[in-house]
């Protein structure tokens, strides 16, 4: 395994500049790569790191004393915070797959030639700020606005006192309205690349559609469901501007408390000490769940 | 064996406004290797859908072994397919790839193993068992694909050009295989190809497909010694095709009047009542003379001067510009005139002869056109 593409003859005087710049070329391709990531993640996360295990405040500045100060302040006092986390996170990307399956398995397979506007489509809200569709879902479901009267005054289907605003549900629907682009879009890469004959092949086999929907096309967008599942979930877990915008007190996140140890109260250490539980917890999560899909099927 | 196996009635197939099957009507015998050979677009692998339940006719009927399938979902026919591109599961090893179908039906474990196990070895892969599709070659992948699909033992087992993906060395050695197999299982094959000597060395009986209609069903030798039309002609092999009128009988064969009043011997019942003819000779049935040699009184004769020579080893094939105008393909074996040196050069005057018999007719009917 060469760097260079064609045998080189190396001249009496050693390989030339041209044949070291050659073997040489991989390296150059990832050094701004590598540059970036050890700047901008390396150093910081180190950093990171430092700041949970010091002490003081941000008014007598902070030292560097290898306490562990702050990971018991975070793993004892924020359990509930954690566990909206987990609940809310888990729930949106239960949700995003459910909703983005169908539309991701209907543009791939029957989408001919209406895919590229439909896939637009499911992009189109990237368009608009983040904030402003966050705080339009706000608009559409406080207790006077329209989906809430429709189903309460017209419908009759909630009680007269039903509010969704500040409640697990609205955010819940916020994560899954913001974060479903992520679930379909690797989903219909998935789903676009299976061969329809090996459909035809499971059914000539006496696969029913069913079958054949369970047996070939789940196990072949299996690649697709791990990239979707972890791209939603992991982002929704430290997501605080949904619950920020349609969650109340009760509704707090994991990335609320570290946004407001960071911004409000300046408490470095616990910020730094949440960040860094939630990145190994997301890590083991990540694992745990490779490994249950099957890592081969991922990879080949 | 002269059970129909297969049976397509009047079967129709419209995509668009085009009709890509066209009212054909057939009938497969049980145990018979049976192929749809034509060109790209003949409507042969639509036909082969259909009958696999892949596509359903727009209209006409399609009948498996007495029973009406027409509507019935692939997954319910009792006829396995050996795809194209092979379509083997690439997440599955090759036992998982060929026990699917006996899976699915509930066949019971040790039965499935003991199976693929000898199914693995009639097609020579014993071993490959917990392989990938990825991790075998494309002779290989193909063997595969007929293993996935014989060992279901189905009535009928369908194949969409199995070998165009295949090199040629591999391809001819697959032929020869793939009659072997079916020659040991017995199952009826219907073959799809647009290859024709492929359909020639393998197949039973051939039905020649043009513009979603056969032109002629028949077996090999029939189709390549008395094909009855310009197609079929034109398609298996290479063909001399002579246009002239009838003109009278001679000696109990009927005269064709060629453009330049070249008089032909046929057989009188190749004639059939009709005047305008176009008379075909295969290249390798022509013999080649010098203006001098004698030559047998039966048999009919064109001059004409060489305009090309090709030399390929096994035979030599000639371009001879007869002076009816006709250009007319020759194919000599190298026996005597190379050992001599003697082979015809370009510009040399000959006389082409060939015996009455070893003409066909085609009809004059235009129902393709040449080169098509």
């Amino acid at each position: 395994m060469s760097a260079t593409s064609l045998p080189v003859r190396a001249g009496p005087t050693g390989p030339s500049f041209r044949q070291r710049i050659g073997k040489a070329t991989p390296y150059l391709l990832l050094a701004p790569g590598i540059l970036w990531l050890l700047i901008f993640f390396i150093l910081p996360t180190f950093q990171m790191f430092l700041t949970s295990v010091s002490t003081g405040s941000l008014d007598n500045g902070f030292k560097l004393t290898f306490s562990g100060a702050a990971y018991v302040t975070s793993l004892t006092k924020f359990g509930p915070q954690f566990l909206n986390s987990l609940l809310y996170g888990g729930m949106a990307t239960l949700l995003t797959f459910a909703i983005g399956f169908p539309v991701a398995y209907t543009i791939a397979f029957r989408g001919g030639r209406w895919k590229n506007f439909l896939l637009f489509i499911v992009i189109a809200p990237f368009f608009t700020s983040f904030l402003i569709r966050t705080i339009s879902w706000k608009v559409l479901l406080l207790d006077d606005g329209p989906v809430l009267s429709f189903l309460r005054d017209t419908l009759h289907l909630l009680p007269p006192d039903a509010s969704v605003i500040g409640t697990p549900i609205a955010v819940i629907a916020g994560i899954t309205y913001n974060f479903l682009p992520f679930m379909i879009l690797p989903l219909y890469v998935a789903l676009e690349k299976i061969d329809p004959r090996l459909i035809e092949a499971a059914n000539d086999l006496y696969a029913s559609r069913a079958g054949a929907f369970r047996r070939v096309t789940i196990p072949l967008a299996l690649p697709g469901i791990f990239a979707g599942t972890i791209l939603t979930f992991i982002p929704a877990l430290g997501d605080y501007v949904n619950a920020t915008l349609l969650g109340g007190p009760q509704t707090q996140m994991i990335g609320n408390v570290i946004q407001s140890r960071f911004l409000l109260l300046g408490d470095y250490p616990v910020a730094a000490a949440l960040s860094f539980i939630l990145m190994a917890a997301i890590l083991v999560a990540v694992s745990v769940y490779a490994r249950a899909l099957g890592t081969e099927q991922l990879t080949g | 064996m002269s059970e129909i196996d297969v049976r397509l009635v009047d079967v129709v197939k419209r995509f668009g406004d085009s009709n890509a099957v066209d009212h054909i009507t057939l009938d497969v015998n049980d145990g018979e290797f049976f192929s749809l050979l034509g060109p790209s677009g003949c409507g042969k692998t639509t036909t082969l859908r259909m009958i696999g339940g892949f596509e359903q006719p727009t209209s006409g009927l399609i009948e498996l072994q007495g029973q009406d399938v027409t509507w019935l979902p692939s997954y319910k026919r009792n006829v396995n397919t050996v795809f194209q591109s092979y379509a083997l599961f690439p997440h599955l090893t090759i036992e998982e790839n060929v026990a699917f179908g006996l899976r699915r039906r509930g066949v019971k474990d040790a039965e499935v193993k003991s199976r693929v196990t000898d199914m693995l070895r009639l097609v020579e892969l014993p071993g490959f068992e917990k392989r990938k599709p990825n991790q075998i070659s494309g002779g290989q992948a193909q063997r595969v694909a007929l293993a996935r699909a014989l060992i279901n033992r189905p009535a009928v087992l369908l194949l969409d050009e199995p070998l165009g993906a295949l090199d040629l060395k591999l391809r001819k050695q697959m032929q020869v295989e793939l009659k072997r197999i079916q020659r040991e299982v017995g199952i009826t094959f219907i073959y799809v190809t647009h290859d024709q000597e492929e359909a020639m060395t393998m197949s039973d009986r051939i039905a020649v497909m043009n513009r979603g209609k056969y032109e002629q069903l028949g077996n090999p030798e029939s189709l390549y010694e008395r094909p009855q039309t310009r197609f079929v002609a034109g398609f298996l092999g290479v063909s001399n095709l002579l246009a002239g009128t009838v003109d009278g009988t001679a000696d109990g064969y009927a005269l064709v009047k060629l453009a330049d009043d070249t008089r032909l011997r046929i057989p009188a019942a190749l004639a059939d009542g009709n005047t305008q003819i176009e008379v075909g000779i295969r290249p390798e049935k022509v013999r080649m003379n010098t203006p001098t040699d004698a030559i047998p009184a039966a048999a009919n004769q064109l001059d004409g001067t060489v305009t090309d020579v090709s030399y390929v080893g096994v035979s030599t094939q000639y371009i001879v510009d007869s002076k009816s105008g006709i250009p007319m393909t020759i194919y000599e074996q190298n026996i005597e005139r190379t050992t001599n040196g003697s082979l015809y050069r370009q510009g040399d005057a000959v006389r082409l002869s060939w015996m009455p018999e070893h003409t066909f007719v085609v009809g004059s009917a235009p129902t393709t056109a040449p080169g098509d």
